[in-house]
C-alpha cells in the first residue's frame, strides 16, 4: 500500500506493508539513519521521533497509522537557519553523549518534556526521561536539561567550543 | 603479578564461537586480556625512538592510504597539510571513551600544535599502519620501558607474532599509546620542524621556539608556519630522542577540552555501522542455534520466502539467515521460520547446574592458578583468630552496546569489503578472511562509528564477522547483516558467572589472614592487585567453563574480584565491630595512594554523619587497568523493595588527567554501569539456552534510577597514567551491596540485587 505523512516538514509518498513499523520506513526507505534501532519492542526509547507532536517509539509503531500525520524525526530539530535547537545545543555545552547512539532518542524524548512542561522539575524529568543510556550519561542528561530551560547548569567548557 | 605465566599461550588461538568447547576447558583464557593490553602497547612503536619509517614500501603504501596533495606524513600517526592542519591517527577505535580528543591533545600538546588546526581520524585499518617490524624491533626496550613486571617471558614470543593489531581495551588508549606513543611522536614531529626552521632560516635550532603552529626566531622575529615546514621536515631523520615537556609546560594535557565527535551525536548525522548503506544492498538478519554449541538441523524456507520482499534463506553450521529487502521483511521472514536445531548435548547446563559445579570445584579440586604470600593457614589457626567465612556468587552479564551488531560486506571480484565497527580493525580483517577463505590481502575492513562496546567487539569473539563472510560469498550484491537485540542477548560473550568462597582470620581486630577462592572461565592474578596489607593473603583461581563464551566485559575480572574483595572486607568490619571506612585505613599502607583516595572520598561524601531512616553509605575501593578509585554509595530500599541510589562520590587517581571534562564522563558512566548490573542485570541459562530475550527482562538502570549527580574527584598523583574508560566500574556494585547492608542490616552475597530483593 502506499501512505502519505511528513517528515520534518516535506510530504513522502511510501509504498510499504501496511505492518512496516515507522523507524523502517524511516530507515530503510528513506535512508533517515538518525532515528536508531535498539530493541525494537519500544523498551530502549532509541528510535524516539514526535509524531503530530506526541512522543512515540517509531519501531512499534505501524507505519499505516501514520498516514496523513506529521512526523519529526532528530535530522528536523535543526531551526530553519540550521542552528540547533537549544536543547540540542545544551547537549554539546553539557558534552552528554559517549557512544551517541541513544541520543537521538534521548533529545526528542527531552524536547517532547519541554514542548509539554515548559520547565521541568527533576521529579518530572524523572517520570519523562526513561530512554536506556548504556554509557551512563543520565547525570549530565538531566543537567543539560536543566540548562536548557533554566539557563543553568551547563559544564564549564575551557576551550575548543565552536572554533574552526 | 604474572605468577602464572600460562604456558600454553598461543594468541591465534583464541577460538571462535564454532569451535568453542564446551564444560570444564580450564585455562587458555586468562592470557585474552593481556594480550590486549600488550597489542596496544607495541601498536606505539611505530615512528617513536627517533625512526620514522622501517622500510619504504610500508612509506609508500601508508601515503597512498593517508595523505593527499599538499599533505605530509611523518609517520602513521601523523599528518601535516601545508594549510598548517595537523591529522593525528589514532591506532584505537573511539565507542565513546573519548580517547580520539585525548590521544589528540597529547600529541598537539607536544607538538605545540594550535588545537583548532588539529583532526583526530581513525587510522586506516591496514598492516602499514600497525607497523610490524618496528614494534618487533623495539619489543625488549617497549616491554622496560611500558610494561616492565607485566610480561611472563612465554609472552614476549606471542607479542611478536600478535603485532598486527590496533585492538582498544584495556583502558590502554591514553595511558600506553597516548603516554608512550602520541607523547613521544609529538615531540618528535617539533624537533624535526624546529631542525627544518634552523635551516631555513639560518639559524641555530636553539634560538627558535615552536607555539600555535609555526616557530618563530624571536630575535629577529621571523616565523615559519607549520605548514611551510611540513615538507622538509618530514623528510628529515632525527638525531637524539624527543625531550618531552614538563607538567607545567602543558598547554592541552589536563585541560576539559571539549570532545570532536559530539556535534555529529546530536544532529544525527553520525553515521554507526548499523547505518551504513550501498546502493542495491540488502538487508539480513539471523537465527543462531538457542544452544551455544547446537547445530542448524533442519529448516524449511518457504515461509519466509512467502514475506514480501524477503528474497533468500541461507543455512549456516549454526544458524539461519535471511536476506531481504530491509530489515523488517528479513525480520518477519525469520519470525516466520520454525528451524530445528541440536542442542550440542548442552540440556543439562543451567544457572543453578554451574553454580552447583562451581561449588563442587572449589571445595574439592585443584587450584588452576594461585597468588598470595606467607602462610594462611597457619594465620587461621593461630591461638586467638576468629575466622570470618563468606559466598559470593555474581551472573552472567550481557554488554547491551546500545547499537546492535551490524557489518555490512560486499564480495566482488575477489575481493571482500566490510563496513562496520570493531575494536581492533585489523584482527577483524584476518577473522572474516579465514571465514572466507581468502587471503587477508583480499580483504578491505572500513571501520565505524560504534554504538558502545563494552569488551563486546573484540573480533576474535564476535561471531557476526564469520557470519557476514560467509553470506557475502554466496550473494552478488552487497549485504548488511544486523543482529536483532534478542539475538545479540541470547548469544553474547558474557562477563563469566562466578562464585568465590572468601575467608580471613581477625585478631585484635585486625586481619591475620585472607583467602579467595574464586571459580570463573579466566584467570585473574596479575590483572586486579590486592591491595590490602596483610600478612598472609592467597588467591586460589579454579577454572571452570560452561558452554558459554565469556567475553571481556568491562572492567573485566575487575568487576566480580572487586565485589567479592570489598563485601568481605565489610563483612570483616562488622566482625570486628569496625567503622568499615576506618577498618579499611587500618589495612592500607600510611602515605599510599590508596589511603589517600579513600580519606578524600569519605570526606567528599561526609563519612559518619548522620543519615535518615532507611538509608545507609557504602564504601569500596579497587584498583584496576593502573587506575585507583574509591567510591561512596548512599543508598536506601524503594516500598517495592528494590534499591534506590540516592548519592554517589568516587575518587580517583589515575595519575595524570589527560582530558578531565571526558574523564570524568568515564567515571561517573562506569559508576551507573556498575550499579545498573548490581542492581537488575543477569543472563541466565536454562536447558542450555539463555532465558533472557530484551530489555524487557533484562533490566538497564535508567535515569530515574540513578544518582541525579555523581560527584568525581581527581587527585592528580603524577603517578604514571593509569586508564579511565574501566575503573570506574567496579567499585560501584559492592559499595552498593555495603550501602544496602548498612541500610537493611542484611547482606547480599548474590547479585543481582533485585532478584534478591524479590526472593
Amino acid at each position: 500500500m502506499t501512505i502519505a505523512f511528513s517528515v520534518n516538514g516535506k510530504d513522502v509518498n511510501i509504498a510499504a506493508e501496511a505492518d512496516t513499523p515507522l523507524l523502517w520506513v524511516l530507515r530503510d526507505d528513506l535512508g533517515m539513519t538518525g532515528t536508531k534501532f535498539g530493541c525494537g519492542i519500544a523498551a530502549c526509547g532509541a528510535c524516539s521521533v514526535h509524531v503530530d507532536g506526541a512522543l512515540m517509539r517509531s519501531c512499534s509503531v505501524p507505519v499505516s497509522e501514520i498516514a496523513g500525520k506529521a512526523v519529526t524525526t532528530i535530522e528536523g530539530l535543526k531551526r530553519a537557519d540550521g542552528t540547533l535547537n537549544r536543547v540540542q545545543q545544551a547537549w554539546i555545552d553539557a558534552q552528554v553523549p559517549q557512544c551517541g547512539y541513544c541520543q537521538s532518542g534521548q533529545i526528542m524524548a527531552a524536547v517532547a518534556l519541554i514542548e509539554q512542561v515548559g520547565t521541568p522539575t527533576d521529579a518530572q524529568i524523572d517520570d519523562a526521561m526513561t530512554n536506556i543510556c548504556r554509557c551512563g550519561t543520565y547525570p549530565r542528561i538531566r543537567t543539560a536539561i536543566l540548562a536548557a530551560t533554566q539557563g543553568a547548569g551547563a559544564v564549564a567548557l575551557a576551550a575548543d567550543q565552536g572554533e574552526a | 603479578m604474572a605468577d602464572n605465566p600460562n604456558p600454553d599461550l598461543d594468541v591465534p588461538g583464541i577460538k571462535g564461537p564454532e569451535t568453542a568447547d564446551p564444560v570444564q576447558k580450564p585455562k587458555k583464557k586468562g592470557f585474552k586480556r593481556r594480550i590486549f593490553l600488550i597489542g596496544s602497547a607495541l601498536l606505539v612503536g611505530g615512528g617513536v625512538f627517533g625512526v620514522w619509517w622501517t622500510d619504504s614500501s610500508a612509506k609508500s603504501r601508508a601515503k597512498s592510504l593517508a595523505s593527499d596533495e599538499g599533505e605530509h606524513l611523518f609517520n602513521t600517526w601523523v599528518k601535516i597539510a601545508e594549510d598548517d592542519t595537523v591529522t593525528v591517527f589514532s591506532p584505537h577505535i573511539d565507542f565513546g571513551q573519548g580517547s580520539h580528543t585525548a590521544l589528540g591533545q597529547m600529541l598537539a600538546d607536544e607538538l605545540d600544535a594550535a588545537w583548532d588546526k588539529v583532526r583526530i581520524e581513525q587510522a586506516p585499518a591496514d598492516l602499514a599502519f600497525a607497523n610490524v617490524a618496528l614494534g618487533k624491533g623495539f619489543l625488549p626496550s617497549m616491554i622496560g620501558e611500558t610494561l616492565a613486571g607485566l610480561l611472563p617471558d612465554a609472552v614476549v614470543g606471542i607479542l611478536a607474532r600478535s603485532m598486527p593489531l590496533q585492538i582498544t581495551g584495556g583502558s590502554s588508549a591514553v595511558r600506553f599509546t597516548g603516554e608512550v606513543g602520541m607523547r613521544n611522536v609529538g615531540a618528535a614531529v617539533r624537533m624535526a620542524l624546529i631542525a627544518e626552521a634552523a635551516d631555513r632560516l639560518g639559524v641555530p635550532a636553539s634560538e627558535l621556539t615552536a607555539a600555535d603552529s609555526k616557530v618563530t626566531h624571536a630575535a629577529t622575529g621571523r616565523s615559519l608556519r607549520y605548514g611551510e615546514l611540513a615538507a622538509g621536515a618530514a623528510g628529515r631523520s632525527l638525531s637524539g630522542d624527543p625531550v618531552l615537556k614538563t607538567r607545567e609546560q602543558w598547554t592541552l594535557i589536563g585541560k576539559p577540552i571539549a570532545r570532536r565527535d559530539i556535534p555529529a551525536k546530536v544532529d544525527g548525522s553520525a553515521v554507526y555501522g548499523i547505518d551504513f548503506a550501498l546502493p542495491d544492498m540488502r538487508v539480513a538478519t539471523i537465527a543462531a542455534a538457542p544452544v551455544r554449541g547446537g547445530k542448524l538441523e533442519a529448516v524449511d524456507g518457504s515461509p519466509a520466502l512467502a514475506v514480501k520482499g524477503v528474497e533468500k534463506v541461507v543455512k549456516l553450521d549454526d544458524a539461519v539467515i535471511v536476506v531481504a529487502k530491509g530489515y523488517w521483511p528479513a525480520a518477519k521472514g525469520l519470525a516466520a521460520l520454525s528451524p530445528q536445531f541440536s542442542d550440542g548435548g548442552h540440556s543439562a547446563m543451567s544457572t543453578p547446574a554451574i553454580y552447583a559445579a562451581q561449588d563442587k570445584l572449589r571445595s574439592g579440586g585443584k587450584p588452576d592458578n594461585e597468588g598470595g604470600e606467607g602462610d594462611v593457614d597457619a594465620a587461621f589457626k593461630a591461638g586467638g583468630a576468629k575466622l570470618i567465612k563468606a559466598q559470593y556468587r555474581v551472573p552472567f552479564l550481557h554488554h547491551a552496546m546500545m547499537e546492535p551488531f551490524a557489518l555490512t560486506a560486499h564480495f566482488k571480484d575477489g575481493t571482500l569489503t566490510i563496513w562496520g565497527g570493531l575494536q581492533d580493525p585489523l584482527s577483524a580483517r584476518a577473522k572474516a578472511a579465514k571465514a572466507a577463505g581468502i587471503d587477508v590481502d583480499k580483504v578491505v575492513f572500513n571501520p565505524m562509528i560504534m554504538g558502545g562496546g563494552f569488551g563486546r567487539r573484540f573480533p576474535d569473539i564476535v561471531q557476526i564477522i564469520d557470519q557476514v563472510a560467509v553470506l557475502a560469498k554466496q550473494v552478488p550484491y552487497p549485504v548488511k547483516l544486523v543482529w536483532s537485540r534478542e539475538e545479540e542477548l541470547r548469544h553474547g560473550t558474557y562477563r563469566p558467572q562466578s562464585s568465590a568462597a572468601l575467608s580471613a582470620s581477625l585478631v585484635d581486630g585486625k586481619i591475620t589472614g585472607w583467602r579467595t577462592d574464586y571459580v570463573q572461565s579466566g584467570n585473574a592474578e596479575g590483572e586486579v592487585p590486592f591491595i590490602y596489607a596483610i600478612p598472609a593473603t592467597s588467591r586460589r583461581h579454579f577454572a571452570y567453563q560452561s558452554n558459554q563464551i565469556d567475553g571481556p566485559w568491562r572492567s573485566v575480572n575487575a568487576t566480580q574480584i572487586g565485589f567479592y574483595t570489598e563485601s568481605f572486607m565489610d563483612e570483616l568490619a562488622a566482625a570486628a565491630g569496625a567503622d568499615p571506612y576506618q577498618f579499611r585505613r587500618k589495612h592500607l599502607p600510611e602515605g599510599s595512594r590508596h589511603l589517600a583516595a579513600l580519606d578524600m572520598v569519605a570526606k567528599r561524601a561526609g563519612w559518619g554523619t548522620p543519615l535518615p531512616q532507611g538509608t545507609g553509605r557504602g564504601i569500596a575501593i579497587v584498583e584496576s587497568f593502573g587506575t585507583i578509585v574509591a567510591e561512596v554509595i548512599e543508598a536506601g530500599v524503594k516500598e517495592d523493595g528494590s534499591p534506590r541510589v540516592l548519592k554517589a562520590f568516587a575518587v580517583v587517581d589515575c595519575g595524570t588527567t589527560v582530558n578531565p571534562l571526558n574523564a570524568e564522563a568515564q567515571i561517573a558512566g562506569g559508576l551507573i554501569m556498575g550499579l545498573s548490573s548490581a542492581i537488575g542485570e543477569q543472563v541466565t541459562l536454562d536447558q542450555g539456552a539463555v532465558v533472557e530475550s530484551n530489555f524487557a527482562d533484562y533490566p538497564i538502570l535508567k535515569l530515574a534510577d540513578a544518582p541525579p549527580v555523581v560527584d568525581v574527584h581527581f587527585i592528580e598523583s603524577g603517578a604514571k597514567t593509569g586508564g579511565i574508560g574501566e575503573p570506574g566500574l567496579p567499585p560501584a556494585s559492592p559499595a552498593l551491596a555495603n550501602a544496602l547492608a548498612a541500610a537493611m542490616g542484611r547482606r547480599i552475597r548474590t547479585l543481582p540485587v533485585l532478584t534478591q530483593a524479590k526472593a
